[in-house]
Formats: structure tokens, sequence, C-alpha cells
């Protein structure tokens, strides 16, 4: 038996298609993925996202606490609401999750993580907290909703009270601020502004409905995946998992280095990566007819004349752009074209970051 | 539940034939295949001129989830078609055994038309995936 969010119903009364994604029936569209998508590049729509798992971290070693178990330094975070992205990695330097993290007070961190690796990180925090003087809750009576697109902030305004408004105004991107019942962030996973906004599970097929009479339009798991790849973000399970390392995930830069001293859980093992060196993601765009998928293998030619192979992580038809867009790991020795192989023939790709689309725009 | 029109006919692999007033048959895939695909990127058709043969891949859809072998529900030649999905590949989607449709075949051996299937057939067919 899958688990339902609480927005179960209001998906159905949107005809959603729903399917089941780890455990969990999600909507994977309501009618047109592509349309969706587009709403949030010009418009605004918005995406369920109930399934992900909060989790409250509390007590006077909150900082220490975090501060070991993550790759980033949450000792950056010094203005109350700010958050920080990186990866929890395991002694080998694999990333066994990608996270979110604010800062609310010294004592209070708020942590969102995904769905589909909730209990093997549940497991971890709490494995690694013992003697810490910390308390881990999870928040499962929260829902969450992501809006997002340029018009998702105005269109969001006008169903928030003007007490939430007043307490949101100028917030910076990347930050999250309680606000009446509702925890408001400036993050995403669409590179459109917009808010991921936490809401108690009472109030959520209300919340839903009032942005849905503000014209947003409700998106699935299908735009929500071409919308993160456009905008160069990783999907946990495709992009990186346990058996890779953030540097080999364009994630170094949410590896905080310093301070030396900061022995966060994965750091011996990721310094010798680094020394030895790493394979990368890189972004493959490919202008003529066809769609780079995942799996699909990727071949280069090094410097030294030697062919060498990686693999797409993620693959997809960009809609914004017109065209495939691919993330692949591949050997660092890379240059500014490659081959994939796909449908038994050999096409020509352009090499670039991984970064397609920002803000609507074409970003590379 | 997928709307199968009676006066066409069918085959397992989900594309439809409709008999054209010159003795052609048009081809195009079903709304449950489309529904199944999701929404279309790209389509590959056949050239005009081509020799097809029953059961021979012979044209490719490309949604947002996978790149599908379109098949050839009767041999012949293509003496048609649909460049509309060029640049419109929606139209699969929104107007399956309308204006989504991928090419024209002149049959070569009208026999092949009745091993097709009728509604029914194809009814039963989807019935059992």
């Amino acid at each position: 038996m899958a688990n339902k969010t609480v927005l179960f119903n209001k998906h159905l009364e949107s005809n959603a298609k729903m399917v089941d994604f780890h455990g969990w029936d999600m909507p994977l569209n309501y009618g047109s993925q592509i349309e969706e998508h587009h709403a949030v590049r010009q418009d605004a729509g918005m995406f369920d996202v109930s399934h992900m798992t909060v989790v409250d971290v509390t007590g006077t070693d909150a900082c220490a606490f975090l501060r070991k178990l993550l790759a980033n330094d949450v000792a950056k975070l010094k203005v109350p609401g700010k958050a920080l992205y990186g990866g929890m990695l395991d002694d080998n330097a694999g990333i066994i999750d990608d996270l979110i993290t604010y800062y609310l007070t010294d004592t209070f961190y708020r942590v969102v993580v995904n769905s589909a690796t909730r209990e093997k990180d549940l497991a971890w925090i709490a494995k690694q907290s013992q003697g810490f003087d910390v308390t881990v809750t999870e928040r499962p009576e929260l829902a969450m909703i992501a809006v997002q697109g340029p018009n998702a902030k105005a269109k969001a305004a006008a169903v928030f009270s003007a007490e939430q408004n007043a307490a949101i105004e100028g917030m910076k991107p990347f930050f999250g601020k309680q606000a009446g019942s509702l925890f408001i962030a400036t993050t995403g996973y669409t590179g459109e502004a917009g808010y991921e906004i936490i809401v108690p599970e009472a109030e959520a097929e209300a919340l839903w409905q009032a942005l849905l009479d503000q014209g947003v339009k409700p998106c699935g798991l299908g735009a929500r995946d071409t919308l993160r790849l456009e905008a160069g973000m990783n999907l946990y399970g495709l992009d990186m998992d346990e058996t890779i390392n953030p540097l080999a995930a364009n994630m170094g830069w949410t590896i905080a280095w310093e301070p030396t001293d900061r022995d966060f859980i994965g750091r011996k093992a990721l310094e010798a990566l680094r020394d030895a060196g790493t394979d990368k993601l890189v972004g493959l765009v490919m202008e003529e007819k066809g769609v780079l998928r995942h799996d699909m293998p990727v071949f280069f030619t090094d410097a030294a004349g030697v062919e060498q192979q990686g693999v797409i992580t993620s693959g997809t038809f960009s809609p914004t752009l017109g065209y495939s867009i691919a993330m692949a790991r591949v050997p660092s020795s890379i240059g500014d074209t490659a081959e994939v192989e796909m449908r038994k023939k050999r096409v020509a790709v352009r090499v670039v970051a991984p970064n397609f689309v920002r803000n609507g725009k074409q970003a590379f | 539940m997928s709307n199968i029109p009676t006066e066409l006919k069918y085959a397992s692999s989900h594309e439809w034939i409709r008999k054209e007033e010159d003795g052609s048959y048009t081809v195009g895939i079903t709304e449950h295949a489309q529904e199944l695909l999701g929404d279309m990127v790209f389509v590959e058709l056949p050239e005009v001129g081509d020799t097809v043969t029953a059961g021979d891949d012979c044209a490719v859809a490309e949604s947002v989830k996978a790149a599908s072998d379109i098949y050839a529900p009767i041999s012949g030649e293509v003496i048609a078609v649909n460049e509309a999905l060029e640049d419109s590949p929606e139209l699969v989607n929104s107007d399956a055994y309308g204006e989504g449709w991928f090419f024209r075949v002149m049959p070569s051996d009208e026999s092949e038309v009745d091993a097709l299937l009728d509604a029914e057939g194809y009814q039963a067919v989807i019935d059992e995936e």
C-alpha cells in the first residue's frame, strides 16, 4: 500500500496521473508535463513535495553535531533563517543524501532530506548523534508545497496573510522563516524564483486550493524532473548515490574544506580522492533530433589519443531550449565535445557546465 | 478509458489504420499508445516513396519518457507523411486519430488488412497489458 500525501485528493480533483515514486503515490502530470514545465518558466506552477522529510535538530550541540555530520559547514550560517545545501557523506565520502539545512537559532536547525532515502538517513543521523546533546525530531505532520516561477512570489503573496507578507518581505534567496503557521523559504528545485512552503497537514489542502485560485498551475514529477535538469540540479539516486563522492557529482562547491581542523564524516577519504583526482559531472547538449537518456554511454578521445568512456546520469528533452540536454559522469580529461551512443549510432554532443537554464534563459 | 474508434483497424503494437478514398491507408498510433508515451517531443517519419513491410519498424515516436519504434501495420509504398509533426509533435497527443497521423501507405497486399484487429480485438489487447 503506497503512502499518500495529504494532498492526494487535490491531485485527483485536477485529473492527475498518479505513479508510484519510492513508495509514494505522486502526480506524474496533470495532462501535459511540457505545459506544466512552461508554466513554471513563464508564470507560476506548484508541486506537492510533502513526501520529503523534514527533520528538526535541536539542543546545545546542534551546531557541533551538524558540523560533524555534513560536508558543508553550518558555522557559515550566521543570520537566522539562512540555508545551506550539501551532502551527508559516509566514511568513504560516498553521498548518503543531499539536503538543505536551515539555521534558525544556535540550538535549532531544520534539515530537509529526500523521501527515497528517509529511513537510511534517519538511521544514520540517529547513529552519528550518539554522544552529542541533540534531539532529532522528524516532522511527518508537516506537508510541503513548492511554488515556483517568475510570478510565483506575487501569486503567493495574494494568499499569505498581511503578517506573513511582512515577515518575509525582502527575504533573500536561500532563506527560510516561520511566519504564522507556515515556514516559508526562498528555495526550490527549478532555477526560478519562488517559495518552498512547509505547512501543517491540516492546512495544506486549503493552501493548495488558494494557490490554484490564484492561477498557479499544479505540476507533477515529470515537469519537476525536466525543470531541475535544465537548472543543473542533481537528483539523488541518478546523478549521485553512496558510490559517488561529491567531487564527482558537481558538488565540490558544497564541501567546506576550511577550517582544516573540522573533522566532518568522510573528510579523510574525500581528501585522498581530491589528491588522486576523480571523474566529474558535466553537461551535454545535443541540438539534433533525439533525446539523451539515463545510462547511455559517452565517448571521447583524450589529449593522449586514448578513447575514454563515461555515462549519462540524467538526460531529457529540454522544453525551454527545444533540444536534448543531459548530465554525464566522465573522466576529467574531457574537452568541449564528445559522442553519445544512442539507438545503435554515435551522435556528437557539446560538453558544457551542467547548468542549462536560469530564470527562463539559456545559461551556457 | 481510451477512445478506440470502431471504424479503424489496429495492430497489437498500437498502430491504427484508416482506409482513404484513393485506396491508400493512413497510419497513426492509438490514443492508448500516446497516453503511455506521454508528451511527444520528436517524430521520425519514413520518406515518401519508401517501401515498407508489415511488421517492420519504419518510424520513431520519441516522447519525454522513451523512444518507441512504430511498425508498419501493412506492406506497401509510402505515399505521404505528416510533415506537421516535424514542428508540432504534440498533435500526436492532442489528436491521435486525426491531425496526429504519421504516414499513408498504398497497400501491396490488401489481405493484410484483414489480419489486423478490430476495435474489440484491440481493446482485448489493452486489457491484457
